[in-house]
């Protein structure tokens, strides 16, 4: 199993990124850790920045 | 201890702006003025709200007093700003009056009023805030009939959130299709039936001429001489900024706020942003991400550092996940659109006269192009 299946949520709009899923659009691949996702990347849905988002607990 | 800055509007605008001016100017006083409870949500989630299981309370993100905490600010909720005063740089609520050396509108627009007739008009409900939305989802309460008048962005998505949720949605517009003014017709079609595949009645072609009360709720006449029952009446024919204030206040005004590339208004103290600013070159922006880009620009400019705003072309997604769609839209009526593809999916090009292209639309599997004909579009504001 591994260890990328944090969830995160963006707090301006509630957009999850999913560690497990990526955001392929993005060209970020499944599997990438939240720290390894780019610093500039945005929220695809708000623009809102990675500071914005927190990791939330899976169920 | 000097006025600082005060923020009129609390929605995506005014919120976001507070949080990026903070990341420049942590210490700076900061007063941030809502004529609602304050509280922060999203407003692209309200049309898609039943998919996510939630109701109006469900879409708060944060309370008015845990932003004030998470921003270090004065947010002050339930005040509505009833005048400016730009020689003391002042204004006005119903409560108070308040000083401030820089001032940013964030005021938002309202809903277009519906040119209908009949004695339900007065009924017909809008949805642009949260508190508009809670009065709908109170209505909707064991409730089945909805009218939608408007088959625009929100109206579809509205369209689609009901009709897959158990309502019986009727879909009036006077286009062809929906998204009429935005994609070209094999797109709004292919969106059509999707929409009609969840059981919405399309009504295109057509505008509500009457809303009357009738003995179990609505009777929407149509100008094909048709009478729809209803339940719940939502108009969704367009936005219109809010400029009263600012305009009796002397601030130059035509669709919206008029501002520079520094969103600055003709007044050097006093800024505007959002759904209620109309940017250089008359355009009025109300969507999501070029509001955050001009956040961003104004936190640096109110910061010290006058940052002019340059907006990309930003594609908007269409919250209709019965045919997943994301358009671009082209600035101009001038020119032509390309179009292929296969319903459901198309990948639809807006063409200038020397073929250039100047806008898109994109639907069903066709939307993983949107990163690559983004970079190819004109931006919005160079």
């Amino acid at each position: 199993m591994s260890d990328n299946n944090k969830r995160w949520e963006c707090l301006v709009c509630g957009l999850i990124y999913d560690e497990a899923e990526g955001w392929p659009d993005d060209g970020i691949a499944p599997g990438t850790a939240w720290a390894d996702v780019p610093d500039d990347w945005t929220c695809p849905d708000c623009g809102a920045g990675k500071s914005d988002f927190e990791m939330i607990q899976i169920g | 201890m000097t006025a600082g800055t005060v923020i009129v509007g609390t929605g995506h605008a005014g919120y976001t702006l507070a949080r990026e001016y903070r990341k420049l100017a942590p210490d700076a006083p900061l007063t941030l003025i809502s004529s609602d409870d304050g509280a922060a949500y999203y407003k692209p989630n309200l049309s898609k709200a039943f998919a996510d299981g939630k109701d109006a309370d469900g879409l708060v993100m944060k309370s008015a007093e845990a932003q004030a905490e998470a921003l270090s600010a004065t947010v002050l909720a339930g005040a509505r700003v009833t005048s400016i005063d730009r020689q003391s740089q002042s204004l006005t609520t119903d409560a108070d009056r308040i000083s401030y050396d820089k001032l940013v509108l964030a005021v938002g627009a309202s809903q277009r009023e519906c040119p209908v007739e009949g004695d339900g008009v007065g009924s017909i409900l809008h949805v642009n805030d949260l508190a508009q939305y809670r009065r709908f989802r109170s209505w909707l309460t064991g409730k089945k009939r909805v009218v939608i008048l408007g088959a625009g962005l929100i109206g579809s998505e509205f369209a689609n959130d009901l009709g897959a949720n158990g309502f019986e949605v009727t879909l009036i517009d006077p286009l062809g299709w929906p998204l009429g003014r935005l994609v070209p017709e094999p797109v709004g079609v292919a969106i059509g039936n999707a929409l009609q595949d969840l059981g919405v009645h399309l009504g295109m072609r057509q505008t509500a001429t009457a809303v009357n009360h009738s003995d179990d709720g609505f009777a929407v006449t149509t100008s094909h001489g048709a009478t729809i029952h209803a339940d719940v009446v939502l108009s969704a024919i367009g936005l219109v900024p809010n400029t009263q204030v600012a305009s009796e206040a002397g601030l130059n005004c035509g669709r919206g706020i008029q501002v520079d590339a520094t969103l600055q208004t003709n007044d050097p103290n006093i800024f505007a942003l959002g759904d209620c600013a109309e940017l250089p070159g008359g355009q009025v922006l109300p969507y999501v991400l070029p509001i955050t880009h001009s956040a961003r620009a104004l936190a640096k400019t109110l910061a010290g550092e006058a940052m002019p705003l340059a907006l990309p072309a930003m594609p908007v997604i269409v919250k209709t996940p019965a045919c997943p769609t994301v358009v671009c839209p082209p600035a101009t009526s001038e020119g032509a659109w390309r179009v292929e593809g296969d319903s459901p999916n198309f990948e639809a090009v807006f063409e200038g006269a020397d073929g250039a292209p100047l806008g898109f639309a994109l639907c069903g599997d066709k939307l993983a192009r949107r990163g690559e004909l983004a970079k190819s579009m004109p931006p919005l504001l160079a």
